[in-house]
This record gives structure tokens, C-alpha cells and sequence, in this order.
């Protein structure tokens, strides 16, 4: 069959070759460079880029060298061009690397971040060079519980904006959060940081699910934590349809003995994007065995 | 269901929710999607981010009608009017899709003479709508490339909800938006397994896969797999199965997952008929209000996170739901319940070793279902019906065959639906002046048994929810308890100031029955075609609760402007 | 949308406020509400900075009543204009005094005795940012006013407000700020006392784009008419748009603001967008310290721009503009508005402009205190009601630009030139200056020297020479650096100072004319104070958006303290200088714009090739 015959439905696109360390990568043409890496195979650091969200590019981890461009470019959000030369691991994209991992670390906690531990080691990063931690400014305060369902912990914020898109225009236009202040005092805040019963938020927790670093938390998580029994080994992970309204959202549960700890959403499902309202995020209660008696 | 499988053959939406982010006009009819559906709402509001223009036809300016940027606020239960002056409004700028209409459709003729009267003048007569509102969305529907029509519970809750659901499908056919990538029509399901009880036959005139249970070669398949007899006649729907057993023809019902003594409209009678079975049996995870009614109760799993199976969305999407936690002691599957049921009645061969062997056994009976197996059902992340093969899909929209050069190819054509308007059964008078409608809140669900548990901070408890002006009207505060009755009977709650309601309107959910039973002040003025009752207008009077003797609501408040 | 807005009430001066600003409210909530959803929002949101500078103005400060009320109109998120307001250096989001004295703590004042100034003002009128008086102080980044410092604004919000500029003040002048306010301080200097060249009939032949600052009277198109203005634009639509960047193409002529950028290039970039609307941005957010040539221009000759811009925009198809202007510019403000009011009034601004069959529109924007924001990208989220961060590029500007449409985006000496380009063509241009610097440059002579100002001379003078033009270092006094390009430059030192200022001889001196500072240090002048306050001025200034800037530019003032406090061991300050150096290499490798990337540079200069930062162990 004629194969102009068919409408499809989006844009065709071209494909574009490119050079990372030293061979040749073929991608589709709107892809980044981060894209092409892990087409590749190349593992990039990220902190700041979200699979579902518009790349910032803000932490800057993700830096590569791309020969004929003076500063270094971040591989999140920029696309590949025929041509393009990329240096994913050379001395200047590494340094670059082990700097923003330094610089973060002094500021920011970052033990409940998943991996960056890793690549502290992996890149050498001293946190502790920069002085003492007790004189250096650092975004150190105590978390923020204001309600029921989730825990705002910003001494692990590392602005990676993620949970502001996500509350905003990209997904859940609740626009409950906002970027305030400006250089190290820029923060993540409600309007003149009002609590959250006061703000527009509506608890759905996208902002939970995009959060790279544990800032934002389940309850229930936080909860555990602090008692010690947060034991992610212990827990398994099934995705499941929520039991509420007919859309068909896809809940992964995380349980841990028998009781459901954590919702999250898969980010590749085309219905939520890895997005849910409060039903399907904290509407899980009602199955906890001592709920039932 | 019943309006779409009328028109289309099958009851289900048209579209996928990912047309909707490249369609250019959105109406949504009757439907707060931004409380009841938000993921759904998310591709909408990716839709109006790309530039779709929406609309939003509520009686109430909800969350969702604050994105629209117009807002159609018709009367309760004027849905008809409004439709049918779009439709003749479209009829009348020739605009309506010609080619579409000649070559897709019949009764035409029939549609253009049921709709003449309506003109925009008549039609803001009895609506409420400005005129130019109603020319506007006309024109932006008729003129779109792609135009998306969406309703809820607002169109199907009415003693004509089917009439409704058709007058809206006209204008869908009478612009060509069908059967066509972004354009469409799409029921939103208000729980989330709803299309597959109809899917699977869990109607009163089909077996799964919306085959006809007159249909003889089907019905014997069925028979042939169940080992049993299948009665070659239709079924009753919940409305004809409570006048049923009211005239005590139907004198034992087994309920599963359902808590009609208090979801159903004119909740005391409802319990009433329930009380006088011989026999109930109530099949739930949780003890509700009805198995405390009941004669044995079977408890069961939470089918969503207790138990393997499959459910089917809005979008005719049929996804796994699997076991992530075990049930509490005692507590077992649907499917065991039911097969242990038809062991003691005879039938030990109904015996299947895990819910993949039930599915296979339906993908054998019904063509559409044919290609989702369990394996590409994970792999592809669900599967939206019809799926006839294993090795292809078939387009995200329905109906494409009415767009076949071959007039033969198209099938049956779409039949377009001069129904009449009629407002609602429970009218508005001196003693009833205010019009109460139903509807969601974003954190609660049906009656709240399951929404009950989240510890929600936006929770607020049932209210009586009332235009500020009409509330000083009947010299009511905020928070004051009032005395709210209809022709059914009455119930006390608490008055919450909203702006977003015309004079005349008011509105309370149905999450709290235990403490504030709204279904007592509902009529039980069901549509004889789907059965559902008309939560969505009763007549009301509210009334201050120490203060009775003097209050004269004749003087104080006019009838709403219906 | 289905926003929810905070519950405080507006007080009557804010509503009146916003009814200026934004028009009277319609029904702001409920059902009656006028209709829009979201697409209605996105067509408002440009008026958010504006409305928020009519709160400030009007009650000195942002409060929650007021930014809910605000909200409201313009269908904006609570969350987000907070994020908006608070960005902004201009908005306090605290109950603050009506008066507020902002008094220059930046470099050039620095060189001219603004630290004993502060200590003075500090001695006479107690801390800064006081509560519960009718006045308090604040020190304050380069006011823009380096060539009669220390300078200080004073503002006054009210109804009107009002605002003034004293330059140079001392700390009685601050006193009497606080206590009665601006409107206490006469008329200000004229304009042309900033441009010394402008006293001798011989140093005023040489002006091209200052020929007309003191001569014409800017409140006057028939005075701007009558020495030659607007036949630029006739020779322009004569000509027609092709042929106008085929002349500024020859030209050579290359952006003014720092980043010298060929104008001609940018223009055919934007001409040959098919998508429309194109914009055309100027960006008069005159912000690098010991910068204020722009303001010069606007103040005295505000007609030469408005005619620019209307020659760029027939030339790339605009149809309008937008002027970024600095918040800090209160005369430069004034000017600008009466004269774009005048030239739409006679039918040089608007639809069919001079009967010429095109239509251009321009609208001054007014900054808020944020040195980012004259940043290209940073600008453009700025004018839409967005906080002032960089854009990724790419998309560039002429691609993806304000509003998301093709934009020029010109710095407003880059965009005068073209007056003399239109009136004397491309060639007669480029045979001025080197061949690789065409044209004449605005130089900002600030600091140590008799005659501090604007000075205008072809490209391809030394730097020796253009210290000596200026009036050289004062008697007794000498020369210890050059600090060229503002705080985003780098410092030359006294013995290096015979290459040419042109825009190659900077590159190869391994430095850069940046926006044309040329701030001159003496042996009066405390470096590492000044070090220090550059260290301070990026932290203030650094938007947040990325790592390396948010955190780097306070870890290099920490460690910059840490020397310079003189309490380090040797040793300790060998590996402090060593993080200096790879904090800034960070900042220049991996941030996102300008600001960061030379946040080091002034700092790496002053320890390479002044030998700062030696011998200050204990």
C-alpha cells in the first residue's frame, strides 16, 4: 500500500546524526542531547530534569562540553543538531559536575535524594570544602507540616523547580507554589508563605511525584522516617487502576507489611503522565486493614 | 450508554483523552470535570493550552467553568432547549457539514423540523442564556476543524437523561464531529468500571461486548461456554427492578458492590422496598447502610488493590488491576463468590483456576475484546476496545467507517434524534421556590465510603450551598443551620455562601449521607430508557429553623427564573 | 481559571491604585464574572509588573489585600505574583515607610566617598529599613548616576508619587529625604552637565549620538525636528526595509549593551521570520554599575530613540515595541513618556506612522530593581509579568522572543546609531573607528578622574587617552587600575593602559569594553573593599535559576571575606584563592547567562593582574 495514502496524526520527523565521545549516534531530530546519550548508553547525572516535565535546565549537572559552543551546555534541554561534537566526560564537564554536587551539598541535605551519594563519589565532590557548616549560609530550617497528607521539608530543596511546574501550567494549573525571592533567597512558597489549608493547593501530589531530593513527602513516609521504620527494601511496588472516578488513572502502590505507604504514578502512561488527584494519591485509607473492622 | 449505542451502535466515547490536547473546541456539557475527573481535565487543560477554545454549559459556574472562556448558565434541566437552539442555529448560518449529513445520517428532515421552533430568542427564554452565548458556541462548534462534546452526570441524571445524551450527539452529527481524529463525543464515566460493567453485559438487554441478547447465534456461544440458559428476553435496569419488587414480582436481589438504600433518589422509599424483600443478599468490602439491610452479607476484596481483573475507563481503555495487598480474613474475590455460588447451584464445572482463564474465556466470546490479551494489556498499557486482532490496533477514535468513500462501507448510518424538550418532573412553585442540583466535590466520591478515610484539608462536610444574595433574601447567615424540604421530605444543614451560583440555584453533594441524607430531598422521577433518576433538579424550600411561624417565603423568594 | 485568591480586603488606596492601572473592576468573582478562562489570563498577564509598581507607588509597598485584589483583575495566580513581586528589589512585600532614601553603596560612588557617606547617613539617621517612621534608608546597588556621586534616589509613594534624584548628597540631604521627601529637592542639573565635551565648541563637533543633549529641548518634537530629527526615518522608508539592513549591515554597527553582537545580522534575523507578530524590545535597563550613557541619551534626546526604534521596527516588520527602562530613571522616565505621547499624537507612533503605511506603537516598561532583567532573555519574562530569570537558548530571541515571537532586542546606544547610519549610509559609517569597531562609542568615565561623564568619541582611542580626555586622576593622587566594562568587566592595571579601546584591542588586552565603563581607581581607593562589594553586588543580583550562580556567588563572597578580613594563615588563603578559582570556573562554564558567567571575571583579573589578595594573611 501507498504509504502517502494514510493521514497520520503528528509531525514527520527527520533524523539526526551526531558525535558523542567519539562515535557516531543517530537520533530523531527534537531530541536532546540527553536523549541522544541515553540512546547511547551514556549515563548522565540529573537532578533537576523531570521525564514528564519542560526541561529548566537549573541545577546544570547534566553539563556537557559540545565543541564550538564557549560555555558548556546543559544535555537536558538542549536539542541535537547534525554534527554536533559532545564530550559527556571530559575534564571541564566533570569538574562542572563535581562543582554543582559541592555546591548543593553545602547548601542542601541531600541524604534523601536517591543516588546522588553515587556521584558525589563517582565525581569526587567534597561538600565540606567550602568551610564550616554552621557559618556558611545554607537553607537549613525545619520542615513544614501543615497538614495531613504531605510534609514540605525545604532544607532539601534544591530549586530544581520540577514541583512548581507541576503544580503549575504543565500539569495541575493549581499554581498553589511559585519561585519567591531571588539568588539564595529564592524559595519555593505560597503567597506570603501561607500555609497550605490557606494556599490553593488541592493535594494532589504532583508535586510529591516530580520531587528529586525527598522535600516533598508523603506523610506516612516522613512519619516513618522519623520512627526508623522507612524501609525501602522491604517494600514492593504494584500498579494498579484507581478505584475512583472512570478516567483510569494507573496507581503504582508501594507497601510495606501489608499497608500501603506511598502512591506514586507511572510517568510513561499516557492518561496521567504520572499525575493523580488527591482521591487517587491519598485515597487509599479505606483498604487499610484497620479500616475495615 | 443507551443515547450512544441508539445512535452509534456501541455505548462508548468516541474519542481518546489525547484527541482532546489537539482539538480547537471543547464543550463540556453537564460535566464539573475539574472535581469530578482531573486527570481527564489535565488533557483538557493541555487542549485550552494549545489553544482549544472551551466551553462549559453548567447551571452552576463551577471549577471547571472558570477555565471556559464562556460559560453557558442554563436553567436546570433546559438542556434540550439550548441544544436544539444551537443545532438550529447552526441549520439556519448553514453551517452544518453537508456531506456528512447527506452521506453519514439519516432523518435529517425530522432533526431540522424538531428544532425550528428553537430560536436563539425562545431558547433564552427558556434557558436562561443570553442569545449571543448560544450563537457563539453554535459558531465556534460548527466552524471548528475538530470539536469535542463531553457530558457527565449533569445531562444523564434527568428524567430524560437519554433524550438529553441524544440532543447532544445531533450536534455532533450535524457538523461532522465524528469518527474523526479530535473530533468526537465522550461520555465521562463518574466510577472507574462503569463502561466495563457495560462492556462485560452487565446491562439488562446485552451479553459482554454489546452483543444482543435477542441475537440468537451469540446467546447460544454463551450458552455453549456457561453450561447454562440464558433467558432469550431483556432484563430489567435498577429503576424497573425497584417497581419490581414494589409490586412484590421481584422478591430477592443480590447486590454487589452497590449501596442503593442510600445512593438511590427518595432515599426513605428506596429503603422501604428494600425492607420488604423476602431475600437480600449484599456482596461489598464494606458493611454499607444496605447490608444492614441484608439477609446474608458476603464479604468481598477491594477489586482495585485486593484482587486481579480488569477494569474499562472512559475511553474504552480495558487495564489491569492486580493484588497489591492482601484482604482481610474472611474477605474474598467477586469471580470466588460467584463461582462458589454457582457450585452449590449446580454448576461445578464454572470452576477458573485465576482471572486470566475468565478473561481468555470472554476474549472468546466477544469479537471486540478478541486481541487484549493479558500480555500485551501489560506491554501496551491497557487497550481500548474494539481489539478484534492480536497483531494491530485500531484507530484511538470510533466510527471511522462513517467517513468511507463507499457509502456501503459506512454501515449503519447515524440516525439523527428529534426529541422534545420536557423540564423537570419536580417544578418550582410558591411552596418549592429554589432549584437544588447535586453534584461532587474534588475530595470526595459517591456517598464517601471509601473518600471518607482520606484526611482531607479541603474537606468541608455537606452544606447547603446558596447564591450570597438569595441567603440574605431569607435572612440565612453563613454556617446557619437551616431546615431544607422538598415535596419528600426534609433534611437540616448548614448554609455555605457561594457566588458562583445564580439566584434561584443550590447545591449539596451526596458524600455524607450518615450525617446529611441529600437523597431524601431527591425525586425518584427515573428515565425510562436508562433508568436513572433526576438528581440533578428538585424543587426545594429552605427555611430557618427557629424561626418558621413568621418566615414568608412567597414574599421573600421568588421562584427561580425557569 | 479556578484560582483561589487570599481573603485580605484591599485597603481604598489600592483599588484606586489598580483602577488606574489595570481599569476599574468589573464583577471580580462569582457567577457573573466576565468570561476568559485562561486564554483571557495569558492576554493580561503583561500587566502584572505594572500593576504591581502602581501598588508600590501608591502605598509604598506590596501588601496581601492589595496582591489579592490585584490577583483578581488580571485572573493572576496568588502564588505566582508573589513569586513576581518578591523578585524585585523595588517591591517590599513588608509594610515599609512611605519615604525610603535609597542611598548608592556601588562602585563608582564608592570612588567618590559614598562609604563615609553611609557611615554618615548610618551616624545621622540610625539603621537602615526601618518600620513604624514616615522615612527609612536603604543602601542601594549603582543608581546610575556615577558622574556626580554618591548619589541618592528618594521616593515617596502617594498620590502621586514622587520621586528625586540628589547627586552629589550627603547625609543631611538624606535626612531631610526621610523627614519631607523628595519633593523638597529643586529641579535636578540639566542632563548636558553629564556630557563634558558638550562645554567646548570644540569637543561638541565631535558628537554624533549626543550632538543634540543640552541643544534641543527633549520635551519638544519641533525643536528635535528642527536639528535634523526624523529625517532619518524619510530616508529610511525611501530606501525601504531591505535596503535599510543592507546599510546597517555595512555599517558594521554591533550592540552597544556588552555583548557587541552584529545589529545588522540580529535585523535580518527578525525581517525574515514569517511568523508574526514581530517585537522589538530596547533595553534601556541600564544596570551595570558605572554604566549611565543610555540615560544620558533618553534624558536629553529622548526623540533620537523613539525615531530608531520606528526605523528598526519598518525595517523588521515590528509592530511594537517596548522600552525596558530602568526602575531607578525617574527624569529618563518622565522624558520618554511625554515624548512617545507627543509622537503619537502627531502621528509618528500608531497605525499608519507618518502616513507611511506602517504601524509601530511603543510602551515603556518601567524595571523594578533586578539587574538580570537586562539580560535579552531575562527581559522579555519580565515585560510578559514573569519573574526576570534567563531564557535557554536556544531558541534565540530573533526565533522565539518576547511573547514567544521573532524579537529584536537592542541596547539603546546600539539602537541610536542608526540615525547616523540612515542619514549618511553604511559606508560613510564604517570608515569611523577601527575596521573591525565601526562607528563612535560612548564611553562612561566614572571614579578617580577631574570630569567624570559621557564621553563620545570614535573607537580606536587608548585607554591612556581616554582617562586623559576625562580629565586624568586628580592631582595628588595615582592611578592604581582601570576597572572596564562594570562589574561584569575586568580590571586593567595602571601600566597597561596604552591599547586602544576598540572592541579587538580590548579582546586582545584580554579584556572587554563591556557596556563602555571605564571606572578609574587611585591610590584613595581601598581594593579590596571594592572586591568585596563586586562579590556582594552578584549575590544581590544572581537570580537564583541555576546552581553554579545561586550558590557560587556566595561561596566566592564567603571566601573572598574570609581573605580579606586579613585573620587567615597563609596557607588558608592559598586554598581559598584556589576555591575562588573553581567556584568561578564553575560559574563560567555551567551557568545559564551572562551574570554568571562573569561573576569572576573582575575578581580572577584583580588577583591575576592586580596581585590582589596578597599578603593580606595574618
Amino acid at each position: 500500500m501507498n504509504m502517502l495514502h494514510e493521514t497520520p496524526v503528528g509531525l514527520p520527523r527527520r533524523a539526526v546524526t551526531l558525535q558523542i565521545d567519539g562515535d557516531d549516534v543517530k537520533v530523531p531530530e527534537g531530541s536532546t542531547i540527553l536523549d541522544a546519550c541515553k540512546s547511547h548508553g551514556t549515563d548522565l547525572p540529573t537532578l533537576c530534569y523531570g521525564d514528564t516535565l519542560d526541561p529548566v535546565n537549573a541545577c546544570r549537572v547534566c553539563v556537557v562540553e559540545v565543541e564550538g559552543s564557549r560555555a558548556l551546555v546543559p544535555s537536558c534541554s538542549r536539542p541535537v543538531e547534525s554534527g554536533m561534537v559532545v564530550h559527556t566526560d571530559n575534564e571541564r564537564a566533570r569538574h562542572s559536575r563535581k562543582m554543582v554536587l559541592e555546591l548543593l551539598g553545602s547548601s542542601v541535605d541531600l541524604s534523601a535524594a536517591p543516588r546522588v551519594y553515587g556521584w558525589m563519589q563517582q565525581y569526587e565532590a567534597d561538600p565540606s570544602r567550602f568551610g564550616d557548616v554552621n557559618t556558611m549560609k545554607t537553607v537549613r530550617q525545619p520542615a513544614k507540616v501543615d497538614n495531613d497528607l504531605y510534609v514540605r521539608d525545604y532544607s532539601r530543596c534544591i530549586l530544581c523547580y520540577k514541583c512548581v511546574d507541576a503544580c503549575g501550567e504543565q500539569w495541575q494549573n493549581s499554581f498553589a507554589i511559585a519561585v519567591a525571592g531571588r539568588g539564595f533567597d529564592a524559595r519555593i512558597s505560597t503567597e506570603f508563605d501561607v500555609e497550605l489549608p490557606d494556599s490553593a493547593c488541592v493535594y494532589c501530589g504532583n508535586c510529591i511525584e516530580v520531587c528529586p531530593t525527598g522535600a516533598l513527602m508523603f506523610k506516612t513516609e516522613h512519619d516513618m522516617r522519623a520512627a526508623n521504620t522507612w524501609d525501602e527494601d522491604a517494600q514492593q511496588q504494584t500498579t494498579t487502576i484507581c478505584p475512583y472516578c472512570g478516567v483510569g488513572c494507573n496507581l503504582t502502590l508501594h507497601t510495606q507489611d501489608n499497608t500501603i505507604v506511598k502512591v506514586t504514578s507511572p510517568h510513561d502512561h499516557a492518561i496521567t503522565s504520572g499525575n493523580l488527584c488527591i482521591k487517587g494519591r491519598f485515597g487509599f485509607q479505606h483498604v487499610q486493614t484497620f479500616a475495615r473492622d | 450508554m443507551v443515547g450512544l449505542a441508539t445512535v452509534f451502535g456501541a455505548g462508548g466515547g468516541t474519542s481518546s483523552y489525547r484527541e482532546i490536547e489537539d482539538t480547537d473546541v471543547i464543550v463540556l456539557w453537564g460535566s464539573n470535570a475539574r472535581f469530578a475527573h482531573p486527570i481527564f481535565f489535565h488533557h483538557v487543560l493541555t487542549g485550552i493550552r494549545n489553544g482549544a477554545k472551551l466551553f462549559v454549559v453548567d447551571p452552576r459556574r463551577t471549577a471547571s467553568a472558570r477555565w471556559a472562556d464562556r460559560w453557558l448558565g442554563l436553567h436546570v434541566g433546559s438542556d434540550i432547549a439550548l441544544a436544539h437552539a444551537i443545532g438550529r442555529e447552526i441549520i439556519a448560518a448553514d453551517l452544518y457539514n453537508h456531506a456528512f449529513v447527506e452521506g453519514s445520517t439519516t432523518h435529517f428532515d425530522e432533526y431540522r423540523a424538531a428544532v425550528e421552533p428553537w430560536t436563539l430568542e425562545h431558547a433564552e427564554l427558556v434557558t436562561g442564556v443570553p442569545a449571543d452565548a448560544i450563537r457563539e458556541l453554535a459558531h465556534a462548534f460548527a466552524k471548528a476543524d475538530r470539536a469535542q462534546m463531553c457530558w457527565t452526570l449533569g445531562i444523564t441524571e434527568h428524567h430524560n437523561g437519554v433524550d438529553n445524551v441524544l440532543s447532544l450527539i445531533n450536534l455532533n452529527l450535524l457538523c461532522g464531529h465524528v469518527g474523526r481524529y479530535g473530533a468526537g463525543i465522550n461520555p465521562l464515566r463518574g466510577q472507574n468500571n462503569v463502561q466495563g460493567g457495560g462492556d462485560m453485559g452487565a446491562i439488562p438487554n446485552k451479553l459482554s461486548g454489546f452483543q444482543d441478547i435477542l441475537d440468537d447465534d451469540a446467546r447460544h456461544r454463551f450458552e455453549g461456554a456457561w453450561n447454562c440458559v440464558i433467558p432469550p428476553h431483556h432484563g430489567k435496569h435498577l429503576t424497573q427492578m425497584f417497581e419490581a419488587m414494589e409490586r412484590k414480582e421481584l422478591r430477592a436481589l443480590y447486590v454487589i458492590g452497590e449501596n442503593p438504600a442510600q445512593s438511590e433518589a427518595d432515599s426513605a422509599h428506596a429503603i422501604h422496598i428494600l425492607e420488604g424483600l423476602e431475600h437480600m443478599v449484599v456482596q461489598d468490602i464494606f458493611l454499607t447502610k444496605t447490608a444492614e439491610l441484608a439477609d446474608v452479607v458476603l464479604p468481598a476484596t477491594a477489586a482495585w488493590c485486593e484482587t486481579e481483573g480488569t477494569v474499562t475507563n472512559s475511553e474504552r481503555r480495558v487495564q489491569r488491576v492486580r493484588k497489591a495487598i492482601n484482604p482481610p480474613e474472611g474477605a474474598r474475590d467477586d469471580t470466588a463468590i460467584i463461582t462458589q455460588l454457582a457450585h452449590r447451584m449446580g454448576h461445578p464445572e464454572w470452576d477458573y483456576p485465576d482471572s486470566e482463564t475468565i478473561w481468555n474465556e470472554l476474549r472468546s466470546l466477544s469479537p471486540m475484546h478478541t486481541g487484549m490479551s493479558y500480555s500485551r494489556l501489560e506491554e501496551l498499557g491497557g487497550l481500548q476496545w474494539p481489539c478484534p486482532s492480536n497483531d494491530t490496533l485500531e484507530p484511538s477514535f470510533l466510527h471511522g467507517r462513517l467517513w468511507a468513500d463507499d457509502p456501503t462501507d459506512r454501515g449503519q448510518l447515524a440516525p439523527f434524534s428529534p426529541v422534545a424538550w420536557a423540564g423537570p418532573v419536580d417544578q418550582l412553585s410558591n411552596d418549592f421556590p429554589i432549584r437544588l442540583t447535586t453534584g461532587r466535590r474534588l475530595d470526595s466520591y459517591n456517598t464517601g465510603v471509601q473518600s471518607g478515610a482520606i484526611a482531607s484539608p479541603l474537606r468541608q462536610g455537606e452544606t447547603l450551598d446558596l447564591n450570597p444574595d438569595d441567603a440574605v433574601r431569607l435572612g440565612i447567615e453563613q454556617d446557619e443551620v437551616v431546615l431544607i424540604s422538598s415535596r419528600r421530605g426534609s433534611i437540616q444543614a448548614p448554609v455555605r455562601f457561594d457566588s458562583h451560583l445564580r439566584p434561584g440555584l443550590a447545591f449539596m453533594t451526596m458524600h455524607f449521607p450518615d450525617e446529611i441524607d441529600v437523597n431524601v430531598l431527591t425525586i425518584e422521577a427515573n428515565d425510562p430508557k436508562s433508568g436513572t433518576a433526576e438528581f440533578k433538579a428538585s424543587a426545594i424550600r429552605v427555611d430557618k429553623l427557629h424561626a418558621q411561624a413568621n418566615s414568608n417565603v412567597d414574599e421573600h423568594m421568588p421562584i427561580a427564573g425557569e | 481559571m479556578d484560582l483561589r485568591f487570599p481573603e485580605a480586603e484591599p485597603t481604598l488606596a489600592e483599588v484606586q491604585a489598580l483602577d488606574a492601572a489595570v481599569g476599574p473592576s468589573l464583577v471580580a468573582e462569582g457567577w457573573e464574572r466576565e468570561y476568559g478562562g485562561a486564554h483571557r489570563a495569558e492576554a493580561l498577564r503583561h500587566r502584572l509588573l505594572p500593576a504591581l509598581h502602581a501598588l508600590q507607588d501608591r502605598v509604598g509597598y506590596i501588601s496581601p489585600g492589595g496582591l489579592g485584589e490585584l490577583c483578581r483583575r488580571l485572573d493572576v495566580p496568588p502564588a505566582e505574583a508573589y513569586g513576581v513581586a518578591s523578585f524585585y528589589a523595588m517591591f517590599s512585600m513588608r509594610e515599609r515607610p512611605v519615604r525610603v532614601a535609597h542611598v548608592c553603596a556601588d562602585l563608582a560612588c564608592q570612588a567618590l566617598g559614598a562609604g563615609a557617606l553611609l557611615d554618615a547617613v548610618q551616624a545621622q539617621c540610625g539603621d537602615p529599613n526601618q518600620t513604624g517612621v514616615p522615612g527609612t534608608w536603604q543602601p542601594s546597588p549603582c543608581l546610575g548616576l556615577c558622574e556626580r556621586g554618591p548619589a541618592m534616589l528618594v521616593t515617596e509613594a502617594g498620590d502621586p508619587a514622587h520621586e528625586a534624584v540628589v547627586a552629589p548628597a550627603i547625609a543631611d540631604d538624606v535626612a531631610v529625604a526621610l523627614r519631607v521627601g523628595p519633593r523638597n529637592f529643586g529641579v535636578e542639573v540639566p542632563v548636558v552637565a553629564a556630557v563634558p565635551q558638550a562645554a567646548t565648541p570644540a569637543g561638541a563637533a565631535g558628537l554624533v549620538l549626543l550632538q543634540r543633549v543640552g541643544i534641543v529641548d527633549p520635551a519638544s518634537l519641533d525643536d528635535y525636528r528642527a536639528h535634523g530629527g526624523y529625517q532619518a526615518l524619510r530616508n529610511a522608508v525611501t530606501m525601504g526595509p531591505l535596503d535599510v539592513i543592507r546599510e546597517v549591515t555595512e555599517s558594521n554597527l554591533v550592540g552597544r549593551g556588552g555583548a557587541a553582537f552584529p545589529a545588522g545580522r540580529k535585523w535580518a534575523a527578525v525581517a525574515n521570520q514569517p511568523v508574526r507578530t514581530h517585537y522589538l524590545v530596547c533595553n534601556a535597563d541600564e544596570s551595570e554599575p558605572g554604566t549611565f550613557k543610555d540615560r544620558v541619551i533618553i534624558e536629553g534626546d529622548p526623540f533620537s530613540l523613539i525615531e530608531s526604534m520606528t526605523i528598526c521596527a519598518f525595517a523588521t516588520g515590528c509592530e511594537q515595541g517596548y522600552i525596558y527602562l530602568r526602575g531607578e530613571y525617574p527624569r529618563a522616565c518622565e522624558h520618554l513618556q511625554h515624548a512617545i505621547s507627543v509622537a503619537r499624537d502627531h502621528g509618528y507612533l500608531g497605525a499608519n506612522v507618518m502616513g507611511l503605511g506602517f504601524s509601530f506603537d511603543i510602551e515603556i516598561v518601567r524595571g523594578a530593581g533586578a539587574y538580570i532583567c537586562g539580560e535579552e532573555t531575562a527581559i522579555f519574562n519580565s515585560i510578559e509579568g514573569y519573574r526576570g530569570e534567563p531564557r535557554n537558548k536556544p531558541p534565540f530571541p530573533v526565533e522565539v522572543g518576547l511573547f514567544g515571537k521573532p524579537t529584536v532586542v537592542n541596547n539603546v546606544e546600539t539602537l541610536v546609531n542608526v540615525i547616523p547610519i540612515m542619514l549618511h549610509g553604511g559606508a560613510a559609517f564604517a570608515a569611523v573607528g577601527t575596521p573591525a569597531s565601526t562607528g563612535t562609542k560612548v564611553f562612561c568615565v566614572s571614579g578617580s578622574v577631574s570630569k567624570p561623564g559621557v564621553y563620545e568619541v570614535p573607537y580606536g582611542m587608548t585607554l591612556r587617552e581616554m582617562i586623559e580626555l576625562a580629565g586624568g586622576v586628580p592631582a595628588g593622587r595615582s592611578l592604581t587600575a582601570v576597572l572596564l566594562g562594570g562589574a561584569a568587566g575586568s580590571f586593567v592595571p595602571a601600566d597597561d593602559i596604552d591599547f586602544p579601546l576598540t572592541i579587538e584591542g580590548a579582546r586582545e588586552h584580554n579584556t572587554t569594553l563591556g557596556s563602555g565603563v571605564v571606572m578609574v581607581l587611585d591610590d584613595t581607593i581601598d581594593l579590596l573593599t571594592f572586591l568585596r562589594r563586586i562579590a556582594a553586588f552578584f549575590r544581590d543580583e544572581s537570580c537564583g535559576q541555576c546552581v553554579p550562580c545561586r550558590v557560587g556567588t556566595v561561596r566566592q563572597e564567603e571566601a573572598l571575606v574570609r581573605i580579606t578580613l586579613g585573620r587567615q594563615s597563609r596557607a588558608e588563603n592559598e586554598l581559598d584563592v584556589a576555591l575562588l578559582r573553581e567556584v568561578g570556573r564553575v560559574m563560567r562554564d555551567a551557568s545559564i547567562c551572562g551574570l554568571g558567567h562573569t561573576a569572576w571575571s573582575a575578581i580572577e583579573s584583580a588577583i591575576d593582574r592586580l596581585g590582589a589578595l596578597q599578603g593580606v594573611d595574618a
